[in-house]
């Protein structure tokens, strides 16, 4: 399922070349529309590894899972810090959860 | 963005770039090709053609919980004892035990790179890699594919990001590089090296995948679907080996979502269980060695007891803590991570409610089952040139991350040594022109023209080979009629591709991939046909041939002749060099 694209949030990376969900989606879904607003070109293809989630640097994208596979509404939300991830998820019946680990040098924190 | 499409071949631009050492698939393989060759001579040209971007490219994009294979030496683990279980897991082979010991040989030593690279390893209170099953160590791998890619690039490999590989450069039988579609630029990318590796990913989207409705979930498979065979489909185009593509790679995943089950069933200990509260691997699978039985088994137990009415079938996490369900779905935020929101999408506590399961599509990957090129010790393909690493490797399954780094390593060295005897020809522009022309052409047809898109033909394809080929919905089952109806049409695909029409670069790329798996598909059928028996049952299920053939205890090996087109099938001996019962881990 496509990242679902907060346009509020969105500024189209106007300082990069290439706004970086562009540059890291592994394939190469990820464009900005005419109103220079990143989106999903081909929503069937997205493989949901939220590379362009991580990436983003205003949080403006979220994963989301199709309908088809499970309800609404439920999010999954990483924050990423220099050697850490905080991950913040919140299911379908509002029950909030947070996880954080290392993610780069030693696992003993 | 708007592109310019070009209306003529002419407009389209050719960029030359000179190499010494070409590294087709900057994935998991591809980084340690590039690490090592740099280490081993630091002045060698070494180039990288990316279909991607390097830092999130490839199977491991999303990140990986777990190094499936590390030798715990205090426990007694030696590389023979890898090969062994590595071995058993493929049901007592073929399987080369040449290629999978020297992999294990340097395998510690390439997983222990990972972690002088940043990768963060658990650790038991002992000091050791901390165990979740035999020879799996624990990571927190979310950064797993920026780290290799890091390193890479700062030992001076050269990226070309956006570059998806169509073709090897050939020299006469010989291969002096690979050409490629600049997705971003419209270039046809043509790098000239001396010696060239190709660690693509495997195959993904051959077969239909289980949540394939029109709709945002058709992407839903297990392998990343951006890996689509094209390692493969270069070298079958330019008639190299390959071996073994009939054992095919189909795991059990969670339903709906194709989340991983190891983690669950291995690391957690949550047992396979089925609607009517049976440990189906105790009770049905017992001799085959229970909940270690190889991994066809565990696929082929939770899809028999569907068939027979007693799904669905789960993973038994209500064993599980909260405190154990929480780290649970830690390790699966390190690999998959919307899998963690899939369970949050259906409101599941685990520790009440087990996670159901079922088959995945399957897939063609040489790093997990022994699909690929017939290689040399030395990772060199039948094409003198070309050599493979990783998933397009065949014979040599089960290496997973370590096992692909160290067989890029190796790749790497045997490289090194070959190229140091090689003269460049001269650029064959004749060659290129060709490759420009059979590349551009569906984007120079143009929006307006009256062809076929790739999603048309993509999933034409994917529904023959379900539906003839043994696909999940029809439970993997073969047989030999039906494979005819698949090649069959399968000729008729390859035929029509010249319908083909693209309306943007991102879209040529899409037409490409689908023209790559029409070539590996082809040559599956084949393998699949070969082999007239059953000796991988969930893999690999011939109904016409239920049982095991001894005559079959081969390497079955299929080439494409690049001017006629003809398949040639034949096989090769397995030779066991680890003595012992070939099905005991």
């Amino acid at each position: 399922m496509p990242p679902k694209v907060d346009k509020e949030k969105c500024d189209g990376c106007k300082a990069e070349k290439e706004s970086l969900c562009e540059q890291i989606c592994p394939g190469d879904l990820m464009t900005l529309s005419e109103d220079k607003k990143g989106y999903c070109r081909m929503p069937r293809d997205c493989w949901d590894c939220m590379s362009c989630i991580k990436a983003c640097p205003k949080g403006a994208l979220e994963t989301r899972i199709p309908y088809q596979l499970g309800y609404h509404v439920a999010r999954l939300i990483p924050m990423m810090g220099t050697n850490t991830i905080t991950w913040t998820c919140i299911d379908i019946n509002g029950k909030k959860e947070t996880f954080r680990f290392i993610n780069r040098g030693s696992a003993d924190e | 963005m708007e592109q310019k499409i070009p209306k003529s071949l002419e407009e389209i631009p050719v960029e030359v770039i000179e190499t010494d050492l070409l590294i087709v698939g900057g994935g998991n393989a591809g980084c340690f090709v590039a690490v090592e060759a740099k280490t081993l001579d630091p002045n060698l040209k070494v180039t990288i053609m990316e279909k991607a971007n390097i830092s999130r490219s490839g199977a491991t994009a999303a990140g990986m919980d777990a190094i499936n294979t590390y030798l715990r030496k205090d426990k007694g683990e030696t590389p023979e004892s890898l090969v062994k279980w590595s071995r058993a897991q493929v049901g007592g082979g073929p399987i080369r035990e040449d290629l999978a010991l020297s992999n294990a040989n340097i395998l510690n030593e390439t997983v222990d790179m990972l972690e002088d690279w940043g990768l963060p390893f658990a650790y038991d209170e002992e000091g050791h890699k901390k165990l979740r099953g035999r020879f799996d160590v624990s990571i927190h791998g979310e950064q797993l594919k920026p780290i290799m890619a890091e390193k890479a690039m700062a030992m001076g490999a050269k990226v070309y990001n956006r570059v998806a590989a169509t073709n090897l450069l050939m020299d006469g039988d010989k291969c002096v590089g690979a050409m490629g579609l600049g997705v971003r630029d419209g270039k046809l990318y043509v790098f000239r090296a001396k010696a060239t590796v190709v660690s693509t990913g495997g195959a993904c989207g051959i077969w239909k995948s289980p949540v394939t409705d029109y709709s945002s979930a058709h992407h839903q498979t297990w392998m990343s679907p951006f890996n689509v065979g094209t390692g493969y489909a270069v070298g079958i185009r330019a008639g190299a080996e390959m071996t073994s593509l009939e054992q095919r790679w189909v795991a059990t995943r969670t339903k709906d979502f194709c989340g991983p089950v190891d983690t669950l069933s291995v690391a957690f200990g949550c047992l396979i269980t089925n609607a009517k509260g049976e440990k189906v691997m105790q009770v049905r699978y017992a001799a085959e060695g229970g909940d270690k039985a190889p991994r066809f088994y565990r696929l082929t137990a939770p899809m028999t007891e569907w068939l027979e009415g007693r799904g669905p079938v789960y993973v038994d996490t209500t064993v599980l803590t909260q405190e154990e369900s929480k780290e649970l779905r830690m390790e699966l935020l390190n690999e998959r991570p919307s899998f963690v929101l899939f369970l949050a999408s259906k409101g599941q506590d685990i520790t009440k409610e087990p996670v159901e399961i079922f088959g995945s599509d399957p897939y063609i990957v040489g790093g997990h089952t022994g699909s690929g090129y017939w290689v040399d010790i030395k990772r060199m393909t039948t094409v003198p040139g070309l050599f493979a690493a990783g998933e397009t490797a065949g014979g040599n399954p089960n290496k997973f991350v370590g096992g692909c780094g160290a067989e890029g390593r190796l790749a790497a060295r045997g490289a090194l040594e070959y190229l140091k005897k090689i003269t460049m020809p001269a650029l064959d522009s004749a060659q290129v022109g060709k490759e420009k022309e059979r590349v551009f052409a569906p984007l120079v047809r143009g929006p307006e023209f009256d062809g076929v898109t790739d999603i048309e033909m993509e999933e034409r394809l994917q529904r023959l080979m379900d539906e003839y080929a043994g696909g999940i919905h029809s439970f993997y089952r073969l047989n030999e009629e039906r494979l005819v109806v698949a090649l069959k049409n399968i000729k008729v695909l390859r035929d029509q591709v010249k319908y083909l029409y693209a309306k943007n670069l991102h879209n040529l790329m899409n037409v490409h991939e689908v023209i790559d798996r029409l070539d590996v598909a082809e040559m599956a059928v084949h393998h699949l046909m070969y082999r007239k028996e059953t000796r991988w049952p969930g893999w690999q299920t011939r109904m016409d041939y239920p049982e095991k053939d001894p005559k079959l205890d081969c390497f079955v090996e299929s080439t494409r002749d690049p001017k006629t087109g003809e398949v040639k099938m034949f096989t090769r001996p397995y030779e066991q060099l680890i003595p012992g019962d070939r099905t005991k881990q």
